[in-house]
Order: structure tokens, then C-alpha cells, then sequence
């Protein structure tokens, strides 16, 4: 259980912020007493905890031999995160087909060898696949096509 | 015994019926097809098909969804055969004489042999659940508030015990899951929790939100680590059928296999992983071809198979009769019939006999459809596998997105699943796992409000959790698992047998 050093110091010191980002807005609502809890009593507790545990993960870590993070894929976590908060944005009001084509068009940047044609194509059976099936066999109340495309 | 074949019966008449069949069937296949496209476990792929089963009656919709594990389960072992990659960490050890058996050339004979060995497993877990819920539920029917509160800490410590990674790591991760469970509207007093003002909180985070986001969508960036297309070699399918020294070598250990498996399932935490190694290990041990193992011995891949399905099922028990999910699986189902209107515990046997028998015979049921199933469809499997990775992501990411939005139409849930897939990716990057916090996450109400009741019950004194013998006995057996842990032989022993193949 050794050799974790840099990923346990920054499990800590994540757990930590946790701790007290849940401690302090806890701090907003009624305590109440052991016997009658307020809606901050478990919250509190549970966050002083979590603060704990996050500073002796964090010690431990310090005290231990560093270990590497690893490879990170942070151009695959932007561009699949940004797809996916674009359905999101996009799918009331450019509707569900445009939603779905700029999902898959982004996040299969995140890939290494899938060439733009080959997406666009993807994006299309995808969006079709989706209006078929969640719009007009199960309901789903999104707009095929949306108000800002004068849907 | 006569009762268990009365109740029985109860569940064949909810499970036989025409329209739970198919959704039986439905489940296995929809489980299956999407267990076996790589880089999809169980977890990720019923927190997926979740939504779609939301709008049937309850006890369909959990038969679906147990339908659905199974065919995950069976699918990951498919891929562990056929091309060495293990679709979730229980069907690991099977690629360590499975997929050897597929290089030389019998991949058909261990693709029966892991269903055949699961379905004995499944037939022998699905009694020993019928004679071992009951009782256990009669004990439940007579717990209070402290004693859930204390079997919930139970069953969170034990489930970070027989986790593996760090123990200090695994506790942050239930307590920080118990807080994020707290977010939304306060039961008791009406106070709106850590919302920052935003509506769409109000009613808390939807936890198929957190598990898509946490196991699918941070999984999928894991994937995406390795540059360019993984290029996959399928071994070739041919000679289904075990022969008839097969035959002999197998039935042995799928028996022992069933046996650890049935044992192990009912731990919180281990089921299915935790089975399927032991199984591995006591068939190396005791079997006369101990030897062959890692070579491509039949025996290497009948026991773990028959053992993790035995476990899978087995790990219901503690779900339906005490409501504390074992492993994130069970904590979507829990998570399910909660949405369902259904209050997990011990009451759901009695007040809903017909969901509970039901869902219980539906495991045989599904467990034969399986058999059935997946013998004649392996060729279509076969060319899922071959599905190239840049192809299926985003796919996979269409099918959350909408399967999200369709829990609430609310796009604030497709937003906040982007979010727990940054959070995923950062935990697996700090080796925190995930499925802790999941438990933690399901647990957190239901656990402040045993808290509340116990505390007004003592009139504030904590030492009510000492005083009442059962809730006493659970506290001390988890303080137990966690001294045990930090004896220095055992963690080293834990900490080998999770590396070790």
C-alpha cells in the first residue's frame, strides 16, 4: 500500500476541499440538537470526517515515495466533456437530431482514427437511429428539430 | 420446505407471465449485447439501460434489470475468452485458462462451459436464496432504527474491506458518496441541502446521473488513454459442445465453484470478484489437474464461472431482505425500486410477496434464457466484439446522454453527468474507487434518517448503538473487519490476492 505518494497526496487534498466545501455550506443551516437533528447535524459530522481522512491521506502521501500519475488524457476528457454539455445546450432548442450529430461529431475527435467524413456519417445514422427510436416510438418530448432552427 | 415451494410458486405466476417473460428475455439479451462490446461492465450498463425500464410496473422493471446483470455478466466473460479482455473484474480470472483455451482452438468448448457451469450455479443460487431469504428477513422485520443505522455501517466498512486499493482511500470515498447523497431537499425539516440555490437539485442528484457519469462516461476517457485503435484479434468459434471427458472434468468444479460462489455472494462488497478468485484458487489447489492451470484447463474456467454467477445472485439476498446493497450493482437495483415508490427492507418480502418471489424465480428464468441464448447467437457476439472503439464511444456516450435525459427531461441531468464523468476520471486517475461512493451515495438518506430515530429514541444518547445487543454485535464486527485489516500478514495477503494474475 506504499508507493502511491503523488496520487495519494492529491486524493487528500481532494477530499479535503470536499470536506470543507460540504462543512461550510453546512454551516448555513439549522444545527439543532443530538436529539433533535438539524438539517446540518449529519452533513457536519460526515463532512468533519471526510477532513479528517483527507488530511492523513494527504500526510501519509507526503511521507511516502512518489509515484507517477500516469498518462493523462486530458484532450480526450475536454472534448468528450464539451460534447456532452453541448447535447445538452443544444437539444431544446436546435432539437434532438442537431444535438445528437454534434455529440458524436466532437467526442469522436477524442479518438485518434476516425477521419471527419466517417463521423459525419456516424452522426447521421446515430441521429436518425435516435429520432426513430426515442422520438416517435417512445416520446421522448424533445424537438426533432428545434425553435432556433425555426422548428 | 413445503413454504419454499408455496412461495416459489407465488414468484413462478409473477415471473411465468407472458409479459415478464419478455422483459426477462429482453433484459438477458440487452445485457449480453452491450456486456460484450469491450470497455462496458455491469455497472456501466445497467445505470445505461436503467431509464428504459423506469416506466414499467416494479416488478418487471427489476426483473429486466436482473436480466440485464446476468447478460452483462455472461457478455464480459465472452470477451474475456475471446479476445483476453476481461469485461469487468470478476470475469478476470477466466481469461487465464479461457482465453488459452480459445488459442487453441477451443473457445467454442469454454464458451459452454462458462454457460453451462452458470446455469447449474444459477439453478442452485436461486433455492438457496429462496430457503435463505426468509428467515433472514424475519430477523430484519424485528430491527430498529439503531440496528439499521448500525448494519449500515457494517455493510459500507465491509465493503471497503474486501475492495482492493487502499482501505483510507475507499473510507473517503463512502463518506464523500454519504455527503453527495445528502444534496437536495432535507426530508425531516424541508431544508433545501448544498442545491446553491438551483431548482434542479432540489430533488438531489438521480443516482443513475452519478453511476453513468462515474463508471460510463469516465471509463470511456480511461479507454481513450491508449493512442490509436486498440486492433483486436477475435479467436475463432468452432466445436461448441463439450466432449465427453470435458464433460467429466467439469462437473466437479463447477459444483465446488457454485458452492464458494453461493458462500461468498452474500458479503457485502466481495460477491461476484471476490467469489471468482477464491473459486480459482481452491480449484487449483484441489484438483487433480492443478497442474494444467494457466494453460488452458477446462476446470480453470468452469469453477470461477459457476462461482461469480452463483455470487451475483446470491448478492441479492442481502438487498432484498435487508435493503443494504453489497456492490454498486445492487445499489442501482436498490436505487431502482426506490424510484419505484418501493421502500427497500425487509418489508418488501411480505408486502410485496409477488415482486420478491417473482424476481427470485425470474433468476432461474433468465439464468435458462441465457443458456439458450447465447450458444446459437455467439456469432452475432463474435462481431460486436470486432466493433472498433473509435466507432462505439460515441455511441455509447448518444445512448447515456438520452437514457439521462429521459429520467426527467432535464437537461440540468445531462450537464451534471458531464460533471460526475470529470469526477470519475479524476478518481481513477488518484486511484480512488468508484463504487464505495455509490454505495455511500444510495446509503446517505436513508442513513441520516436511522441516525435521526435512533438519536430521538435514546433522547439524544449515542450509546443507544451499544446498548441494544444486535446493533452492538454489528458495530463490534465492523470495528473487527477494520482492525483485521491493519494486521500487517493479512493486509499484505489481501493486497496479493488483488494482484496477483
Amino acid at each position: 500500500m506504499r508507493n502511491t505518494g503523488s496520487k495519494d497526496v492529491l486524493a487528500g487534498l481532494m477530499f479535503l476541499a470536499f470536506g470543507v466545501l460540504f462543512w461550510l455550506l453546512a454551516q448555513g443551516y439549522p444545527m439543532g440538537s443530538a436529539r433533535r437533528m438539524g438539517p446540518a447535524y449529519f452533513p457536519n459530522l460526515l463532512a468533519l470526517v471526510l477532513i479528517l481522512i483527507g488530511g492523513v491521506t494527504t500526510v501519509r502521501g507526503l511521507l511516502s515515495r512518489s509515484t507517477p500519475l500516469g498518462p493523462f488524457a486530458g484532450k480526450a476528457l475536454l472534448l468528450v466533456t464539451v460534447a456532452v454539455a453541448l447535447f445538452g445546450f443544444a437539444v431544446e432548442g436546435a432539437g434532438l437530431a442537431v444535438a445528437t450529430i454534434l455529440l458524436v461529431v466532437v467526442s469522436s475527435a477524442a479518438g485518434s482514427s476516425l477521419k471527419l467524413p466517417a463521423a459525419m456519417a456516424l452522426a447521421l445514422a446515430l441521429a436518425a437511429f435516435c429520432v426513430v427510436v426515442f422520438r416517435l416510438a417512445l416520446g421522448l418530448p424533445f424537438p426533432i428539430v428545434g425553435p432556433w432552427l425555426g422548428g | 420446505m413445503h413454504e419454499v415451494f408455496a412461495n416459489l410458486a407465488i414468484g413462478g405466476a409473477t415471473a411465468l407471465s407472458a409479459a415478464n417473460l419478455l422483459y426477462c428475455f429482453l433484459g438477458v439479451l440487452l445485457g449480453t449485447l452491450v456486456g460484450v462490446l469491450p470497455g462496458l461492465g455491469p455497472v456501466a450498463t445497467i445505470a445505461m439501460l436503467l431509464p428504459a425500464t423506469l416506466s414499467l410496473p416494479a416488478e418487471s422493471a427489476l426483473i429486466m434489470l436482473a436480466g440485464i446483470y446476468y447478460g452483462a455478466q455472461y457478455g464480459g466473460s465472452t470477451t474475456a475468452i475471446l479476445i483476453n479482455l476481461p469485461g469487468e473484474s470478476s470475469s478476470v480470472v477466466t481469461t487465464l485458462d479461457g482465453h488459452r483455451m480459445a488459442q487453441q482452438g477451443r473457445a467454442g468448448v469454454a464458451l459452454s462451459t462458462a454457460a453451462i457451469g452458470s446455469f447449474v450455479a444459477g439453478t442452485v443460487a436461486t433455492f438457496v436464496i429462496a430457503f435463505l431469504a426468509p428467515p433472514l428477513a424475519q430477523v430484519a422485520l424485528k430491527f430498529q432504527a439503531p440496528e439499521y443505522f448500525s448494519l449500515m455501517v457494517l455493510g459500507l466498512i465491509a465493503s471497503i474491506v474486501l475492495a482492493q486499493g487502499s482501505l483510507l482511500k475507499a473510507l473517503g470515498m463512502v463518506v464523500l458518496g454519504l455527503l453527495l447523497g445528502l444534496v437536495g431537499t432535507d426530508v425531516t425539516s424541508g431544508t433545501q441541502r448544498f442545491t446553491f440555490g438551483l431548482p434542479a437539485l432540489s430533488d438531489g442528484i438521480n443516482f443513475v446521473v452519478v453511476a453513468v457519469g462515474v463508471f460510463g462516461i469516465a471509463e470511456i476517457v480511461r479507454n481513450l488513454e491508449a493512442p490509436g485503435g486498440q486492433v483486436v484479434s477475435v479467436a475463432q468459434v468452432k466445436g461448441l459442445l463439450p466432449g465427453r471427458d470435458d464433460v467429466k472434468r467439469i462437473i466437479a468444479p463447477i459444483l465446488r465453484g457454485t458452492a464458494t460462489g453461493s458462500l461468498l455472494g452474500v458479503l457485502p462488497g466481495g460477491g461476484a470478484l471476490l467469489a471468482s478468485f477464491a473459486a480459482y484458487a481452491l480449484e487449483k489447489r484441489v484438483s487433480r489437474h492443478g497442474g494444467e492451470f494457466g494453460t488452458g484447463a477446462i476446470e480453470g474456467v468452469a469453477a470461477p464461472e459457476s462461482a461469480n454467477n452463483a455470487g451475483a445472485q446470491t448478492s441479492f439476498i442481502p438487498m432484498l431482505t435487508l435493503g443494504i446493497p453489497s456492490n454498486p450493482v445492487m445499489a442501482l437495483m436498490i436505487g431502482a425500486l426506490i424510484i419505484q415508490g418501493i421502500r427497500p427492507g425487509p418489508n418488501v418480502m411480505v408486502e410485496q410477496s409477488g415482486l420478491f418471489w417473482g424476481v427470485i424465480v425470474s433468476m432461474w428464468v433468465g439464468n435458462l434464457f441465457l443458456l439458450v441464448l447465447n450458444l446459437p447467437l455467439i456469432g452475432l457476439w463474435v462481431r460486436l466484439i470486432a466493433i472498433p472503439y473509435q466507432l462505439l464511444f460515441p455511441i455509447i456516450l448518444v445512448f447515456s446522454a438520452i437514457g439521462v435525459l429521459s429520467l426527467a427531461n432535464a437537461v440540468m441531468d445531462v450537464y451534471l453527468m458531464a460533471v460526475f464523468g470529470v469526477l470519475g476520471y479524476a478518481f481513477a486517475k488518484l486511484d480512488c474507487e468508484p463504487a464505495p461512493l455509490l454505495l455511500g451515495y444510495i446509503l446517505g438518506p436513508m442513513m441520516e434518517e436511522y441516525l435521526r430515530r435512533a438519536m430521538t429514541l435514546s433522547r439524544g444518547d449515542p450509546m443507544i448503538f451499544l446498548q441494544r445487543p444486535i446493533s452492538l454485535g454489528m458495530l463490534v464486527a465492523a470495528g473487527l473487519a477494520l482492525i483485521v485489516l491493519l494486521v500487517p500478514v493479512v493486509r499484505a495477503t489481501r493486497q496479493r490476492a488483488f494482484v496477483e494474475e
